[in-house]
């Protein structure tokens, strides 16, 4: 009996793609010739949906793109909201938001960790990195109420101030944090299966990179410091003294190790944030009913799982025109097929896993 | 946000070198906060992607945003307006490009150029019903392959046709 | 149903009591993780919320294996009929959770493509409300599943087939 090239179907619904991700996998053997991802199974008309809504009503909603790290969509669409509008953000303001949307960073790399390693095997590793997820949700639960869904980032600043408490806490996690990552780290970085499984593997050149439009750490690990926090620096992330992690290879390790190197780069941003806490107004006074004269402008910030934009486009009244999200898994997504051909079938997962997607975000 | 980002001269030059070679398809033009906004005939829409990136160095397109002018001021006169925008890293330098189509008419495919588009492509062509010439495979990316109507048209109901279900 | 319950013999309430006994400390869910809801379902999960407390840590990829079909998430209409297939495949006894808003009516979604609550396909035990559901959220509504079971005669069914809950 001779074997054939036949299409596998991954998904909607499996265990590892991360939610409702349909995958057609064409396979000789057991090495993929190609991969096709199928969307749709979560598109919920987010951007329709928000033309018939106030631009404040719209913040909770933003949480439900990326649900893993929802500060940072109430972010992007804040920054983009308030250029449109002309309202200036005081210093006090920017800097908590500095302090939420690097909490918030923190809390998504260790979900993704933990993702990740389970996906690939290591179960332990998931029940250690949502431990430590947990002290993180705890500060966001105790800031506002709420642990996952949280839209602390309003327009004009942010739910509240942090108080002394609040900050001590803070710093308290941000201590322990360091440690259950040295945990992490001797059980993963030189284990020699962990290895096998990651290094060479999911391979994407630079140049392959940009032409697929991959950001964030995926593209990072090419190679490519590019981060909108350092390129085009928004909230004042500018006085903020911290390094972007890179990577040589463009494979799955190196993806691996930039997010772990960030988690650390992040906690060094939030203990900056913290002591240089200035005085004066917290928030900008912005009108109940906000209406902007008709605009359009386009916004990113560098998201956890890569460059997320908005485009806000007013008329004049209190619903926006359009809102077009650039998100970016779902641009990441697109570099699946380049990554995972020539690779072994049970590649495809851990590839999947380290390009760290959320559906939420990829199918609105 | 870019507080402190003034008009970068390299824009003013781009914009000269843009309106020198494609004379008469450049419609319209600013250059404002680090950003270059023109808007262009549709035709040119090709050769001017290829320009920007092939001699302009925006080697990433970061979004391709598509909008329905139904029932608003529109400038372009057309039922749809699609933006291209343009990033050029690193130096941070963006560009914007606006092209309007109408209905049951189509635009360049600018997979070619950047095979970021392919995918923005779909979505604009499933939620909007634009269609994009030279794209290896383009059909709809959220909506079944049935579904009949184009979501984010300002006549289609939040709801759906059918009532929702 | 009540009235039979009055003149069920002693040894088939005893077999009632064990039987659902080692169903509601033994649920095997086959957690539908949809969207926002199934982070939550996966943190109770995990070390801190620990569900298998509940007997309940071995969540099944496959539904020939499980037997509490958690929908946790937005259900969209492309997404129904697999949902809908999935539970098909789910072998008797089986229950289903309705897991956060989307899934008990759609949630904060109104639109053209969602499904306006999960029970429009599939028939829910317990209905869990949140936007996500909390840890504790879920997990009150395990509990509440499982004194749900605790009132259930399993035994009914399975000496009277024809008496089966309509699917």
């Amino acid at each position: 009996m001779e074997l054939r090239e036949y299409d596998l179907n991954m998904g909607p619904q499996h265990p590892s793609t991360h939610g409702v991700l349909r995958l057609k996998l064409a396979v000789d053997n057991e090495v993929v010739l190609g991969v096709e991802p199928v969307l749709g199974y979560l598109h919920r008309g987010m951007e329709k949906l928000w033309e018939s809504l106030t631009y404040t009503q719209v913040v909770p909603l933003t949480d439900r793109l990326d649900y893993i790290a929802a500060l940072s969509n109430n972010l992007g669409y804040c920054l983009a909201v308030e250029k449109l509008a002309g309202i200036e953000v005081p210093k006090r303001a920017r800097y908590v938001r500095v302090v939420l949307a690097e909490l918030q960073r923190l809390a998504s790399h260790l979900a993704w960790l933990g993702f990740m390693a389970n996906d690939i095997g290591a179960m332990s590793v998931l029940l250690y990195a949502f431990e430590a997820r947990e002290d993180v949700l705890d500060l966001f639960e105790e800031y506002c109420g709420a642990r996952l869904t949280i839209h602390g980032i309003r327009i004009g600043g942010a739910v509240r101030d942090l108080d002394t408490p609040l900050v001590s806490r803070i710093r308290a996690v941000l201590e322990r944090i360091p440690k259950r990552l040295e945990d992490v780290r001797a059980l993963l970085d030189e284990n020699r299966i962990w290895k096998e499984r990651t290094v060479g593997v999911g391979r994407i050149a630079a140049a392959a990179a940009i032409d697929y439009g991959l950001t964030g750490p995926g593209l990072r690990a090419c190679g490519l410091a590019w981060d909108m926090r350092k390129d085009i620096p928004y909230s004042s992330y500018d006085d903020f003294a911290f390094d972007v992690p890179l990577g040589t290879n463009g494979d799955v390790y190196d993806r691996y190790l930039v997010r772990l190197e960030e988690i650390c780069q992040s906690i060094r941003i939030v203990g900056q944030a913290l002591d240089g806490l200035p005085g004066g107004e917290f928030t900008a006074k912005v009108p109940r009913v906000l209406k902007i004269a008709p605009g359009e402008v386009f916004h990113t910030i560098e998201a956890p799982k890569g460059v997320l934009g908005f485009t806000v486009r007013s008329n004049g009244t209190d619903k926006p025109e359009r809102v077009k999200m650039k998100s970016p898994s779902f641009i990441n997504l697109q570099a699946l097929d380049h990554m995972c051909r020539g690779n072994l079938f049970s590649d495809v997962v851990g590839i999947l896993g380290s390009l760290d997607i959320v559906l939420g975000e990829i199918d609105k | 946000m870019p507080e402190d980002q003034a008009d970068r001269p390299e824009l003013r030059e781009l914009l000269a070198a843009l309106a020198g070679r494609f004379a008469g398809a450049v419609l319209a033009s600013v250059v404002d906060e680090g950003e270059l906004s023109v808007r262009l005939s549709k035709d040119a829409l090709a050769s001017a992607l290829r320009f920007l990136k092939e001699e302009a160095g925006f080697n990433a397109l970061e979004d391709i945003a598509a909008f329905d002018n139904l029932g608003s001021a529109a400038e372009g006169g057309q039922r749809f307006t699609v933006v291209y925008r343009l990033g050029k890293f690193p130096g941070a330098l963006r560009a914007r490009v606006a092209v309007d189509v109408g209905e049951g008419e189509s635009l360049a495919s600018a997979v070619p150029l950047y095979r970021s588009a392919d995918w923005a492509e779909r979505e604009a062509f499933d939620m909007f019903g634009v269609r994009f010439e030279g794209h290896p495979d383009l059909r709809r990316i959220y909506m079944p392959d049935e579904f009949e109507g184009h979501p984010l048209r300002k006549d289609f109901p939040l709801a759906g046709r059918t009532g929702g279900a | 149903m009540s009235d039979g319950f009055e003149k069920a013999p002693f040894l088939l309430t005893k077999a009632d009591l064990f039987i659902t006994w080692a169903q509601k400390n033994s649920l095997w869910p086959f957690g539908s993780g949809l969207a926002c809801c199934a982070i939550e379902m996966i943190a109770t999960a995990a070390a801190r919320y620990d569900i298998a407390r509940f007997g309940m840590e071995l969540f099944r990829a496959s539904p020939r294996q499980a037997d509490l079909f958690i929908v946790a998430g937005t259900v969209t209409n492309k997404m129904a009929p697999v949902l809908r297939r999935l539970w098909d495949q789910m072998p008797d006894p089986k229950w289903a959770m309705a897991m956060g808003n989307c899934a008990i009516g759609g949630g904060p979604f109104p639109t053209y493509s969602v499904l306006q609550g999960v029970d429009k396909i599939i028939p829910v035990d317990v209905y869990v409300a949140g936007c996500p559901p909390t840890p504790q959220g879920l997990i009150h509504g395990l509990m509440t599943l499982q004194e749900k079971i605790a009132r259930s005669h399993p035994t009914k069914e399975i000496l009277a087939p024809h008496a089966r809950r309509p699917s």
